[in-house]
This record gives C-alpha cells, structure tokens and sequence, in this order.
C-alpha cells in the first residue's frame, strides 16, 4: 500500500516537472503535489491507528490527555493502569498486570559490581532483555559488558562488542548500565520533568510524558539511556506480564527508556534479573540504608570506585574488587 | 500619502496575500519550486511518522543529526538579524534603515525553520504541549531546552510583531510610533545575543562532551552567526537589488562586508584557539576532535568535510578582508555565498555529531544522513524560504508605496 502511494506522488510529480506549460497549470500541479504529501502524511497517521474500535479509541483519548505520573493521584493512576492493560488486550490480545507499586520508605536502592568475580557470560544481559521486555528488532540492551585488558579501569577503553568464548585469561570484565546517579545530568536535562529521581533513589522515565526529544541521552555520560527509534518488536510468548507503569510496561515508539533497577521486582522485595541471573555471584544490589544489607558490606570492608567520578554525579553503582 | 479611510486590519492582510500571489513568471517559478520542495519535505516525513526515527540515521549512539545541526546553525542566521537592528534603531543609521525589516523577515524564516527543526526531531511531536507551561510540565530554569523553547519563541514574536506594527502604521500611511515600539527594539536586541548564548548553552552544559563542554562555545557561535547571517542577508539584499525596483544603497553593503569581515575573523581566531587546545596536548577528552579532523580506525567520514568547511571559511574571509575585486560584486558574492556555506558545514554536521562520537563508553560509529533527513530538511528549507519571500514582499510593497 504504501509503494502505490510512493509511486502516486511520483509520477505527480513528474508530472508538475514535466508540464511547466502555463503558470496556472503550475500552481495547479505544485498545489496537488503539496495536498498528495498532506494526504500521505494523513494517511500513515490513520494507518498507525489501523482499524481501532470505537472502545479502542476512546481509551487512547483519555490516554493521551492524562497527566505526568507525578502529578497523578492513586486514583488516576488506577484508572490508567486500567486503560493500559485493556488496551494491551485490544491491541496485542494480551493479559499484563501493570503496577503501580509506590516506594518504601526508608529504602534507597544501591548496586555493586565485582570486576574480579565476573567472567563475562552476559547472562545477565539476556536475563534483562527478558525482564524488561526490551525491543528484539534493534537488539536494544541496557547492560554493556566491556572485555578489558590489565591495567585499565576505564570501561571506555574495553572492548564491547566481543563475541568469543569467556572467560579469556589475562582479561577481565565490567558492566555498564545506568546507574541511577544521585545528581543525574539526564534530570536536569529534561525539558519536560519526564524523568526523575524516585524517593527510593531509582531514576525513572514517564514513557508516556516524555516527548523525545533526547536531551536527556546527550546529557547522559554512561550511556545509559534508550530511545524507541521505531516500533518495538517482542514475541509475544516472550513478553514479561507482570509489569509496572515506570518499568517494563510497552513502550510507544519515539520515547525513552533505561534501566529502572527492574523496579517491577525491586519494589515487591525481590532482586533485579541481572543480579539474579549473574552465575558468578559478581552482582550485588540491596537497600544502602539498612545497615545489615550485603551492599552495606561491599561498601565498607571492599575496596570501591565509581566511574567519572571527576564529573560529580554520584552514581549508586559501585566496582569492587575481591 | 494620505491615510485611506478604507484601510484596515483586514485590507492589510488581504492585500499582503493578493501582493504574494501576483508577480512575474519567473517568481512563479520559484514559489512553484518552493511548493514541490515542501510537498517532499511532507513526503519523506510521513514515513518517519509512520515508522517513526528509525528511518532517519541516527542512532543511541549519535542520538542527534542532521535535523538539530540545521537547527543549530539557523539560530545563528536569526540571531544575526540583531547586526541590522543594531545600527538601524540605536544608531538612527538611515542606510540601514531602509533595510532593516528585510533582516527581521529573514530572522523570521529562519526561525520557523528552527521551531520546524525541533519538531521533526521529537520522537513525540503529539507530545508537544507537554512543554506548554500551565497545561504541561515546564522544567524551568533547570532545563536548559527548557530556556531554549522560551527565548526562540520570544524572539520570533519580537521580531514578528515590531515589524508588523511598523509595517501596519506605513500602510496607514502614517508614520510609526517610536515611543511605541522603542522599548520592544531594544528587548529584541538583547534577546538575540540570548537565543544564540542559551542554544550554545544547551551544548556547553554537559560535562558528558567533552567536546561541547567548552566556554568558548557561547561567544564563537555569535561570531560565526554575525559572520554567516550577514553574508546570507547581502546575497538576499543583491538579489531584491537586481531583482526589483527597491534600490539598495551600495554603502549597505560596505558596512555589512564590514561587520562579515570582523565577525569571520573573530570566529576564526576562536576555531584556531580550539585546535590549539585539542591538539597541542591531546587528552582523552580531544577524541571527539580528533575523530572529526582525522578520523579514528577507518571512522573517518567527517574528516573532508570538516577540511572543506574550514579552507572554504579562510578563503572566504581572505577575499572579504582584501577585497580583491575593488568591490566587484562578482567577487564579494560568491565569496559571501562560500563563507554561508562553510560556517553551515561547521557549525551544523561538524558540531553537533563529532559531540557524540564517541559514546561515553568509547565507541566509534559513523553517521550519515538518510533520505527521509536530507528530504524533510529540503521541506523545512522550502518552508523557511516561502517564509522570507512571502514577507519581504509584502514589507518592499508597503514601503516603496510609503517612501513615495
């Protein structure tokens, strides 16, 4: 369909190029040409639509007049959540339960990684990409592995892109995700107070407030942050359905996303897939205020460091070393 | 002239659109052009509306391309109009205040050509009024984009609305009110110095680029814009000149070959500075340089073109300053046209995707514009020119009418 269309506004086109006979038929033909990209432009809208039902339709109103989740009481958090979860029914004919657990007080998530333990599978690579539903077509992935040779620390001068068998000898390896920076650049950025900082430390993204506009991506110095370029794409058997409105919920096309310490699981007690699928045991995360915490110990009796720490962001995210 | 009773806010419209649309063939031809172009423009965004982003070439890692390389270039074309109103309205300078209303036409082009930049940019356009304050979120005075939205804006009001009124009282046939518009002259010439300081800034304040993280940024991106912006305005001015029967007075040009002259040189002294600091004892944070001007492991797409723009800049300004023609027109124009040029190439590609090459994780990948970018941004252009012409016309019409 859309070929046919490509060629229509082709050949009238070629048309106005070809027959510059008169001035009226000029006019005439640019302004043809002008209505037949305003129709086209039209059309790709309607078809992103597809035939929607009049239900369908009315829940993608209400949708895209709703507030920033900040702003929302609990009760118009319900009601969205509603509408979400009917329109993943509507849309994709599937059953997702979508969150909205708020966080606990006296909690704020911190995270560490053990550069001597981890071997370099990327099975928490894989673990995240399931979790968070992330888009299979582009390949999307929150965490980066980075092969490194002795003597650097530097993720920026390791390898991420190496596909051999692990663990190599002499080498070793470091993780790179967000890392929820206590004063992060991205927030600042925003022009929209789409992302922020939740009381629990856990730097979020409203997906549905968000106008992508990337900023928050140049703004960023560990890459840690995602755009939807296109449409993503997920198997449908594969789809995590339990979910929550600032984690692994579907994301529209043209938003940004990140890591959000897999803040489905993190806020019902349970531990982010990475750190549960790491086979090493190089991943610690845990409540940095609870004094008998496991990160509360790599804090104090390991040696740590975070990475730019010249910059002044202050990440929650620490590398140690055995 | 006497004032006609049966003028109106309403004739004043009419008659600026009756003005557009009469005109000999080859303006025809040309607002014909100008509507294809649009039509393509149109064309290659409904596909990015359907598919969104991903048909452009851009990526996580170089997340902004060609779209807010133009945009960033233009606001220095808008801001430029400031190097005429200056002269025009402080200093009563009658030469430049025959042409004054051309330079704000032309911020206004260049303007809705910003706005119109941003918006195909965003990957939520729909989303748009999230960033209207009261019904949005408006993250001020943190977000510098935030600023950013609120000075283009201002200013293309500004620069809308003085203009309007003068225009408006002229074909009233009365004379303007400067106690009126003084105030607004005034605020619109520190505004401009704003838009282009705060766009800069948008760049400057991340720590995250080191290549953008760089106090020079605000003043070169002045001193490139007043040299570009008035090379762009006297190539418009020999055309209005050549092409109808309002006369431009030969000092215009002198004075604005002037202000080019010093503005390039200035931009130039800056660009010298930059490389001294990049390449004298490179650091980690001299990557991003030294992928644009030599290129990393293969990587090097931007390496000719950013030799191109800089030889082109220094020649340019060689024939500026020297004059070589004795004020030949047919050798400051081209040479006005080659500096456009350069600085664009510069101060848009050259700026703004060496920032994000490398990822902050180090890694190395090209960008290369896709048909859909380069398509919209012939849409855009199209635009903007439609813009320009449609108000300069109206405002020559007005005037010469006035003048007798």
């Amino acid at each position: 369909m859309s070929s046919q269309k490509k060629d229509e506004a082709k050949t009238i086109i070629e048309d106005v190029l070809e027959k510059p006979s008169s001035r009226r038929m000029f006019l005439k033909g640019a302004s043809i040409a002008a209505a037949a990209g305003s129709a086209a432009l039209a059309a790709s809208y309607m078809s992103a639509a597809d035939p929607a039902s009049a239900g369908e339709l009315k829940l993608r109103w209400q949708e895209y007049f709703k507030k920033n989740y900040r702003l929302m009481s609990q009760e118009e958090k319900d009601e969205t959540v509603t509408r979400l979860e009917r329109l993943a029914k509507f849309q994709d004919n599937m059953d997702v339960q979508i969150g909205t657990e708020p966080p606990t007080e006296k909690v704020l998530f911190g995270y560490a990684f053990n550069i001597t333990r981890c071997e370099g599978f990327m099975e928490c690579v894989t673990a995240c990409v399931k979790e968070n539903n992330l888009d299979r077509k582009t390949n999307t992935q929150y965490i980066r592995i980075f092969e490194m040779e002795p003597g650097q620390l530097d993720p920026s001068t390791g390898d991420g892109q190496y596909y051999h068998k692990v663990p190599v000898d002499d080498k070793f390896y470091m993780g790179v995700q967000c890392f929820h920076c206590e004063n992060a650049p991205c927030i600042k950025a925003c022009p929209t107070k789409a992302t922020w900082k939740e009381p629990d430390g856990i730097v979020v993204v409203d997906y549905n407030w968000c106008i992508g506009c990337r900023y928050c991506q140049a703004a960023c110095p560990y890459y840690g942050r995602r755009f939807n370029w296109g449409k993503g794409e997920v198997p449908k058997e594969e789809i995590t359905t339990k979910q929550h409105y600032l984690g692994n919920r579907k994301r529209p096309m043209g938003k940004m996303e990140k890591c959000t310490f897999c803040i489905q699981r993190t806020r019902k007690g349970k531990l982010p897939a990475c750190v549960e699928a790491c086979p090493t045991g190089a991943r610690v995360f845990g409540n940095l205020l609870d004094p008998d915490s496991e990160i509360r110990y790599v804090l104090k009796h390991k040696k740590v460091f975070r990475m730019k720490e010249e910059i002044g962001t202050q990440p929650k995210f620490w590398y140690f070393i055995d | 002239m006497k004032a006609v009773p049966d003028k109106n806010l309403k004739t004043f419209f009419v008659d600026a659109i009756r003005w557009n649309l009469k005109g000999s063939i080859p303006f025809q031809i040309f607002r014909v052009l100008l509507l294809i172009g649009m039509g393509i423009g149109i064309y290659a965004y409904s596909f990015q509306a359907r598919h969104g982003l991903s048909v452009t070439g851009m990526t996580d890692i170089v997340s902004w391309g060609f779209y807010i390389s133009n945009f960033t270039f233009l606001v220095g074309v808008a801001a430029a109009a400031v190097m005429l109103i200056l002269p025009a309205y402080m200093f009563h300078d009658p030469d430049f205040h025959r042409v004054v209303l051309i330079g704000e036409g032309v911020a206004v082009g260049a303007l809705v050509m910003c706005l119109s930049f941003i918006v195909v940019d965003m990957g939520g356009p729909l989303q748009a009024w999230h960033l209207i304050p009261g019904i949005g979120l408006f993250n001020f005075p943190s977000s510098i984009l935030a600023w950013d939205v609120l000075v283009l804006n201002g200013y293309l009001l500004l620069n809308a609305l003085v203009p309007a009124y003068i225009l408006y009282s002229h074909y009233m046939g009365r004379k303007a009110d400067e106690r009126k518009y003084r105030p607004f002259v005034f605020l619109s010439i520190f505004w401009a110095f704003s838009i282009h300081m705060v766009t800069a800034f948008l760049y400057q304040g991340l720590p995250a680029r080191p290549f953008w993280n760089n106090p020079l940024m605000g003043p070169r991106f002045l001193a490139s814009a007043f040299a570009a912006g008035p090379a762009l305005i006297t190539l418009i001015l020999a055309v209005i000149h050549s092409a109808t029967s309002y006369k431009i007075d030969p000092k215009v040009f002198n004075k604005l070959r002037m202000i080019i002259v010093i503005s390039a040189i200035i931009n130039l002294l800056m660009l010298f500075s930059e490389i001294f600091k990049e390449f004298y004892f490179p650091t980690h944070h001299s990557i991003s340089a030294i992928y644009l001007f030599f290129g990393i492991d293969g990587h090097n797409s931007l390496v000719p073109w950013i030799w191109t723009s800089v030889s082109v800049n220094l020649a340019a300004t060689l024939v500026l300053a020297f004059n070589p023609g004795k004020n030949n027109p047919k050798v400051l124009l081209p040479a006005c046209g080659f500096l456009f040029v350069a600085v664009w190439m510069e101060k848009g590609i050259g700026l703004i995707v060496p920032g994000l090459i490398p990822s902050p994780l180090g890694e190395i990948v090209d960008y290369l514009p896709t048909w859909v970018e380069l398509g919209v941004t012939l849409g855009i252009l199209s635009l903007g020119i439609t813009v320009v012409t449609w108000l300069v016309r109206t405002a020559l019409i007005i005037e010469q009418r006035y003048e007798e």
